[in-house]
């Protein structure tokens, strides 16, 4: 009889897919909107006062400005982005075939840039590249995540997976620490979230602009005094990537709001 | 009897000369059971510098600890709260568990306040530097054992 209980009881476990250790049961994840306090979320909810849209319409002018030796805009070849951006930057970083690698969405604007623009890429963390980027992400706003799903990024995932929870830095701790095991507790006194990616590049109120997931990940490598990747490492593209699989099904927020 | 105790004499003298070898700069040290029973610095620390060391955000004990500082905010809770700790612990306890939270728990989020190796991608203003320094660490437990409930 407890062997029957036993052997039944195997057979329900084997088809839930296994969760690792300290990782967070899909309906239990939460967006950082639901840490904020009323009035940052509200600030984020009225396109009037989100400081995240003015990034995002002059993105919309750069959409259309024509640039490079070949002078082409960006919508020269994508048309509409309303239609033509629709879902992109919810599974991306994206695989490369040509780069037989990951690139994040940055990565690609300026790909573009180069190949079919000619023009000089931007600088990470420019304002241009920062509101081209806003004003694609802002398409796929209310679209689910659906980044890592493509089995040739399969290796890079897991790259990243290792990557967050790998202790490091002189106060050797892993973003797994505090997001996966002590999220929603308060680090001097600032609540502790699940770094799920959903909003970005996204306004922090702390940095008073507009800003990449890139950067946020190197400030909380500072916080552990850590040696901060370079912006456009393949780490740092293997977390990125780690990180918007792990928030895949929840949906985008970009221009997000954050404290 | 007489014997054991010749023998742990023995142990601890070893122990002391070996750390003497020790590369990283670090003053050496003893564990001896559950804490480290002689002073870093060989002097009793001072507990008003102590307290302010706590309060300092660049030490990080704040940001995760919170404690009776009615003056502070921000203060942090993933860790325990400090009341008490002069009550719950012995100084020799203390000491250990600053320069080395891990030798009790090797999953812990407390860092090991007085450690350069083991670390991994160590930021380049840090390298082979520990989080406080023997003076520091010495200062923060004169001012723990005096938190009693």
């Amino acid at each position: 009889m407890i062997l029957w209980r036993a052997i039944a009881a195997a057979i329900l476990f084997a088809g839930i897919p296994a969760l690792l250790a300290g990782e967070i049961p899909p309906d239990a994840r939460r967006s950082g909107y639901s840490f904020m306090g009323p009035d940052t979320r509200a600030m984020q909810d009225d396109d009037t006062s989100n400081p995240g849209m003015l990034f995002v319409l002059d993105g919309e002018t750069l959409w259309r400005k024509k640039t490079g030796s070949a002078d082409k805009s960006c919508a020269d070849c994508h048309g509409d982005a309303r239609s033509s951006m629709k879902g992109v930057a919810a599974r991306y970083p994206a695989f490369d075939k040509a780069l037989a690698r990951p690139v994040t969405l940055d990565q690609r604007i300026n790909l573009c840039r180069t190949n079919h623009q000619q023009a000089t890429p931007l600088p990470y963390e420019s304002r241009d590249i920062l509101t081209l980027s806003a004003f694609v992400a802002h398409q796929s706003r209310g679209i689910a995540i659906t980044a890592g799903e493509d089995p040739r990024l399969a290796p890079f995932v897991e790259q990243g997976r290792k990557l967050y929870l790998q202790r490091e830095g002189q106060l050797n701790l892993a973003c797994t620490n505090c997001h996966d095991d002590n999220f929603d507790k308060r680090l001097a006194g600032s609540p502790i979230t699940q770094a799920q990616p959903t909003g970005y590049p996204l306004y922090r109120l702390e940095w008073q602009t507009l800003g990449s997931l890139e950067r946020r990940l190197r400030s909380c490598m500072t916080g552990v005094r850590a040696q901060a990747y370079e912006y456009g490492a393949p780490e740092l593209v293997a977390l990125e990537l780690y990180l918007m699989s792990r928030a895949r099904g929840m949906p985008m927020e970009t221009p997000a709001i954050r404290p | 009897m007489a014997r054991s105790t010749v023998c742990i004499v023995a142990t601890l003298a070893s122990l002391a000369l070996a750390s003497h070898t020790r590369a990283d700069g670090l003053v050496p040290y003893t564990i001896v059971g559950d804490g480290i029973a002689d002073s870093l610095t060989g002097m009793p620390g001072d507990a008003a510098r102590g307290r302010a060391l706590v309060l300092a955000r660049t030490t990080t004990c704040i940001l995760c600890h919170s404690g009776p500082f009615p003056e502070t905010r921000f203060q942090g809770d993933l860790a325990p709260d400090l009341s008490g700790a002069g009550t719950r612990w012995s100084t020799s306890q203390l000491r250990l568990r600053l320069v080395d939270a891990s030798h009790f728990n090797p999953d812990t989020i407390m860092p090991s306040y007085y450690r350069t190796d083991g670390l991994v991608r160590v930021g380049r203003n840090f390298t082979g530097k520990p989080i406080l320094s023997a003076t520091e660490i010495e200062d923060i437990v004169a001012f723990l054992a005096t938190l009693r409930d």
